[in-house]
Order: structure tokens, then C-alpha cells, then sequence
């Protein structure tokens, strides 16, 4: 079962039609020939596709980010890496669930590799706590990144979370200080630190984990200082108003090149990652693949002197 | 050796003077409600006589509170691109930008000073909540990175009051990105040894406590002071329970381990030089010796460039 998104609705119609055709025709005795007639639905329903994928509202960017089939940091493990060895806790006071990582090879090569996972089913999401990390996340990422530095080791974050969690606990146990922290950590490592954002990069519970050498994302991925509907309700005093907010806050892939903040923009399939998981994965590895390639043979300080500098710079360039 | 030479001219500051009309001769406290007459609440560092609620404080006021004579030598960060994002709320950026500018006379949140701090030189960078909530965006950061270039060239300690509800929106993902820069100069400045200090006063949230207003060497802040990441609204619609009494509140997060000390802002100064004179392994201060700070509201006196 597929899920659509509000803006997909005249998609789901038609690609509802097609296989509702099918299945009917599947199942009548004389194995009726539908094709001509499906054919013909799948083909309006791939016009109205690239209509609408065609120039994607901020907003919508927003929509695709969050869908629910895309693909999340555990599919990207799973099929990116190999010899993924989960590592957990924060050796303080727990594990945090939200936030997944440990050790696992790269086209062979040893690398920490950590991120968000959002889950994908009820039971899944409410265990990830739908991405929001705690501050045991946060502690557990700088223990790994650690590691890595210790090891001469590269890290890749995949980064996908609505934000921080704000609860009770998390404020209590230094939610800030453990954001502050693990940025503060990107910045010392020794090692290439790549990060990709493949969904939602919301906030200061993405700074702590894309404070990277090299910042990959997805074509419909988002990175932002708050979501829409905060600002929204904020700036707007309504959080109906999301399409204007999510379109003043450049947001998008694209305009986050512009400013210099992202460097490359990985393409998605037509429809987003969720319609080719397969095509996603490939595209997302040979990104990631040369941004360690450029990265390797640099010395410990160098890495860490130009990444630095990459943040000091931010701010020079203009959407122009 | 003459320090100025290292930086652009600072400009001779001059303290901030309020017109005497019989409106804002009277200020009403905002816990008690005690009419307090301005000499009197000026006097007290903007402190309640009555049931001691820490009251804003502007960063000019608070500097002549704290420097020795009042006096210090502002200086400035690179002003950044304007309205990068050209962005536009019910309001245009630029226009919220001039209002406040107006309504405060400074250019952008963030205010710095060298000068002496119990004969001891400092560089001390203020948040001006009155300034669009304090907001965190480019000034802010640039401000943030001149004052630890600032301090690694002097060789003194960084002293920063924090007050903001986070990142200013209006500069979208570059306001966000002020916690990675920011952090980057506080890397300069330890990696000197030199110390950094943070006051965090009433409100620090969003994105400046999760940056440099959680990295320093230590951590003061006023009493009753909010702190935290998220807001106390937000955590309650998430949790679905009523938060603890003081939750946020500086009381609360010394009790949960986050901060060295609750001091009082009358107690501040002797506290501040305390503090950095022994970490910079300096003798104890006489205080007998020492050069009182000007009164806030002290508009006889211009303050100049601070002398020794
Ligand atoms: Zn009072």
C-alpha cells in the first residue's frame, strides 16, 4: 500500500485506477485484457507526476521530506553500508533510540556511521521517538565521533529529525549542552566527517549531527532553523500559514547551495526517494563516496582548520 | 603598547541617558508590582528593592555597571549582508531590523567592550534582549567572533551576558548556522586557555542555549532566569503533563547540575573578578584599591577609553 501526499490526490486517483483495473481483470474468469486501458492510466498518471514534481513548493519539499515511505537512516545502513555493528549508550545515563550508530564498512573501508531513525510503523516510531533525540543521543554521538577520532576513522551522519525533544527529561539531563557539545565535537575531530540530510534537517538536533566537512542532501530534503508551522505561528500568529513560511525561510536543497551552507544537492527519483528506493541508495553511496574520496589523504589539522573556515565563511553569499 | 592600533578605532561610548519625564519616572515591578521611583531601581542595578526581581538591563547599562569607572571601548564586528534571504513576514526584515535599531539605539543585538574589570582586562560581550528578543542571526555571531579574536589578541578573558528566545528567524538557516561559527571562535579562545566566562540572564533559549551560552568554562546566571532549549509551551503539548514549579528557571538547572552559580546582578562584578583573576593566575584584588563602576543612570559622566 502506497501513501500519497495531499498534493499527490489526483495522482493517487489515476494510479488507483490503474491497479483497481488490473486487479479486477486478474480476477475474472476469462482473464479479461485490460492493458490498453491501464497502459493508458499509467501514462496520464506519470504526466501528471512530473507536472507536479516538476517545480515543488517549499512546502511541498516539506511534505516529501516528512513522507512516511521515504527511506530512513536504517535503510540507508542497511543498504549502504556493511558489517554494521550498532554501538549504543552514552555511558551516562541511557540509550537513546532516536539516534542510531556504531561502526560498519564503507566500500570496505572501516567508518562510524550514526544518525536519526524516525521508524516506519507505529511501533517503530514511537521506539525512535520519531527521530527527536534525547540528550543521550547527542552524548552517544560525541562518544562515537570520539572514537572515530581516536581511530583515525571517517564519519558519515545521515541526518532526519524534526528537531530536538522537548520534554521534561531531556531539559533536565542538558538538552543544550548536549546540542552544544556534539557541534562543538564536529568541529574538533581529526577525521572527514560527511553528512547527508535525507529528510528532515530540523533545527539544533540537525546542527549537532551536520556540522560536517561536506553537507550532501537530497534533492527534496530540508534544512531549517525551525519548521514552517512554528514560524508560522510565530512570525504569523498562524500556523495555517506554513506555504508562506516554509517559501521565506530558503529552506530548500537549492537555495542552501546558493547560501554555501549545502554543497551538493544528491537528485531523487522522479516522485521523490520513497517511488526508487534503489536509485536513492546508489546515488546517495556515490555522493558520499567522493566527498570521502576528496577528503582522504588530508591531515588531521588541515581537516579541521578548513572546516572551520567553511563555517567562519558562511554568510558571504547571497541567493543572487 | 597601544592596543588600539590592533582594531578599528573604537568609538568613544557614551552612557545611555534617559529624559526625565514624569512617565518613566516610575517603574512598576513586574513580580510585585511596588511602584519603584528610577533613581532608586538604577541604583539597584534595575534589581526590585522590594522582592529583588532581576528587571532587563540594557548592555550599555550593564557594562557601566561592571567596568571599572563605567568605562570601556566598544568595539565592533563586520556588519553583515543585510536581509540575505530578503525575507518578509506580515513585516519586511528590514523593517523590523530599523524599528528596533530605533526603539533601542543600537545596530543588532549584540554589544562588546574591552576595558578593566577589577584592574583586570576583559573583553565582555552583552545580548540586548530589547533587540528583536536578542535574536541570534549574523550580527550576532559576527559580534560573537570579533570579541574572542578580540580577547586572543588582548590575551584576556571573555565574558558574555546571554539573553535571547533563540535564532532570529528572519535569517533563516544562516541564523542557525551562528551555532557552528560561534562555537568555532570559542574553539580559538580555549585553545589559548584563555577563559570563558557565560552570564546567562533572563531569557536564554532556543539555539543560544544550545551553543555558546552552554560552552563556557563557567556558568553563571541570575536569579530566576529562564533557560532551556524548548519552550516550556511546546514540552507540555508533548508530554501531555503540567511542568514542575521553577521548571527552566536558573534555581532549577543549578539543582540539575547545569550551572556553577545563581548570583545576584549586585553581586556580579565582585564575583566576575574574582573568577577571572584567579583563572588567569592573577594576585587578589584590593578592593579598597579598586575604581568603583559608574551608576547606571549617570549622565554627568561621559565615559572614555579606558586608561592605564
Ligand atoms: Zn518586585
Amino acid at each position: 500500500m502506497q501513501n500519497y501526499l495531499e498534493f499527490e490526490k489526483p495522482l493517487a486517483e489515476i494510479e488507483g485506477k490503474a491497479a483497481e483495473l488490473r486487479a479486477i481483470a486478474s480476477q475474472s474468469e476469462d482473464e479479461m485484457n485490460v492493458e490498453k486501458e491501464a497502459g493508458a492510466l499509467d501514462k496520464k498518471a506519470q504526466t501528471i507526476l512530473v507536472d507536479l514534481y516538476k517545480n515543488l513548493t517549499p512546502w511541498r519539499k516539506c511534505q516529501v521530506a516528512r513522507h512516511p515511505d521515504r527511506p530512513h537512516c536504517k535503510d540507508y545502513i542497511e543498504n549502504l553500508f556493511t558489517e554494521y555493528t550498532p554501538l549504543q549508550g552514552d555511558r551516562v545515563f541511557g540509550d537513546d533510540t532516536a539516534v542510531m550508530g556504531g561502526l560498519a564498512r564503507f566500500d570496505d573501508q572501516p567508518v562510524v556511521v550514526m544518525g536519526q531513525e524516525k521508524g516506519n510503523d507505529t511501533t517503530s516510531r514511537l521506539h525512535h521517538n520519531f527521530g527527536m533525540a534525547r540528550p543521550e543521543g547527542y552524548r552517544k554521538a560525541i562518544r562515537l565521533m570520539d572514537m572515530a577520532d581516536r581511530f583515525g576513522l571517517p564519519v558519515v551522519t545521515l541526518v532526519d529529525t524534526p528537531g530536538a525533544f522537548p520534554g521534561r527529561g531531556a531539559e533536565e539531563r542538558g538538552q543544550s549542552e548536549a546540542i552544544a557539545r556534539s557541534t562543538e565535537k564536529c568541529l574538533q575531530i581529526g577525521v572527514p566527517l560527511v553528512s547527508c540530510i535525507i529528510g528532515e534537517g530540523g533545527s539544533g538536533g540537525a546542527v549537532a549531527f551536520a556540522t560536517a566537512d561536506r553537507l550532501l542532501m537530497l534533492e527534496h530534503s530540508v534544512y531549517s532553523v525551525i519548521s514552517p508551522e512554528g514560524c508560522a505561528s510565530i512570525l504569523w500568529k498562524d500556523a495555517e500559514k506554513m506555504r508562506e513560511a516554509a517559501e521565506a525561510l530558503r529552506l530548500t536543497a537549492q537555495d542552501l547551495v546558493k547560501l554555501g551552507v549545502a554543497d551538493t544537492v544528491i537528485p531523487e527519483p522522479l516522485g521523490g526517494a520513497q517511488r526508487d528506493r534503489e536509485q536513492t541508495f546508489v546515488a546517495v553511496k556515490d555522493a558520499i563516496a567522493s566527498s570521502l574520496k576528496e577528503l582522504s589523504g588530508k591531515k588531521p589539522k588541515q581537516l579541521i582548520k578548513e572546516r572551520r573556515q567553511k563555517f567562519l565563511d558562511i554568510g558571504s553569499k547571497t541567493l543572487a | 603598547m597601544n592596543w588600539i592600533s590592533n582594531y578599528v578605532r573604537p568609538k568613544i561610548n557614551s552612557l545611555f541617558s534617559r529624559r526625565e519625564t514624569p512617565d518613566n519616572l516610575w517603574t512598576k515591578c513586574d513580580e510585585c508590582s511596588t511602584m519603584l521611583f528610577h533613581r532608586e531601581l538604577a541604583d539597584n542595578l534595575n534589581v526590585c528593592v522590594n522582592c529583588g526581581h532581576h528587571m532587563n538591563i540594557t548592555p550599555r547599562e550593564r557594562f557601566a555597571s561592571l567596568f571599572d569607572g563605567g568605562t570601556f571601548a566598544e568595539f565592533e564586528a563586520k556588519a553583515p549582508i543585510a536581509d540575505p534571504l530578503k525575507f518578509r513576514d506580515q513585516k519586511k526584515y528590514p523593517d523590523r531590523l530599523k524599528a528596533a535599531q530605533k526603539k533601542t539605539g543600537e545596530k543588532d543585538a549584540m554589544l562588546l567592550g574591552y576595558g578593566d574589570l577589577g584592574r583586570t582586562k576583559v573583553v565582555m560581550a552583552a545580548q540586548d534582549f530589547g533587540f528583536m528578543g536578542g535574536s541570534m542571526g549574523m550580527a550576532v555571531g559576527n559580534a560573537i567572533i570579533a570579541a574572542c579574536e578580540h580577547a586572543v589578541n588582548m590575551k584576556c578573558p571573555l565574558i558574555l551576558f546571554s539573553a535571547a528566545g533563540g535564532a532570529r528567524m528572519q535569517e533563516g538557516i544562516l541564523s542557525l548556522m551562528q551555532m557552528p561559527r560561534t562555537t568555532v571562535a570559542l574553539q580559538m579562545l580555549k585553545e589559548k586557555n584563555l577563559p570563558f566566562i557565560v552570564v546567562l540572564t533572563h531569557p536564554t533559549t532556543g539555539g543560544v542555549t544550545a551553543s555558546y551560552a552552554m560552552l563556557g568554562d563557567v556558568h553563571i546566571a541570575e536569579p530566576n532566569a529562564l533557560i532551556g532549549f524548548a519552550g516550556a509551551r511546546v514540552i507540555e503539548q508533548t508530554i501531555r503533563e503540567k511542568l514542575p514549579e521553577g521548571f527552566q528557571r536558573a534555581e532549577y538547572l543549578l539543582d540539575h547540575g547545569m550551572l556553577d552559580r545563581v548570583t545576584k546582578r549586585q553581586d556580579m562584578r565582585d564575583e566576575l573578578i574574582s573568577i577571572v583573576r584567579m583563572l588567569m593566575k592573577l594576585p587578589p584584588a584590593i578592593a579598597a584599591d579598586l575604581e568603583p563602576p559608574a551608576k547606571i543612570e549617570d549622565k554627568t559622566k561621559k565615559s572614555e577609553v579606558a586608561k592605564k
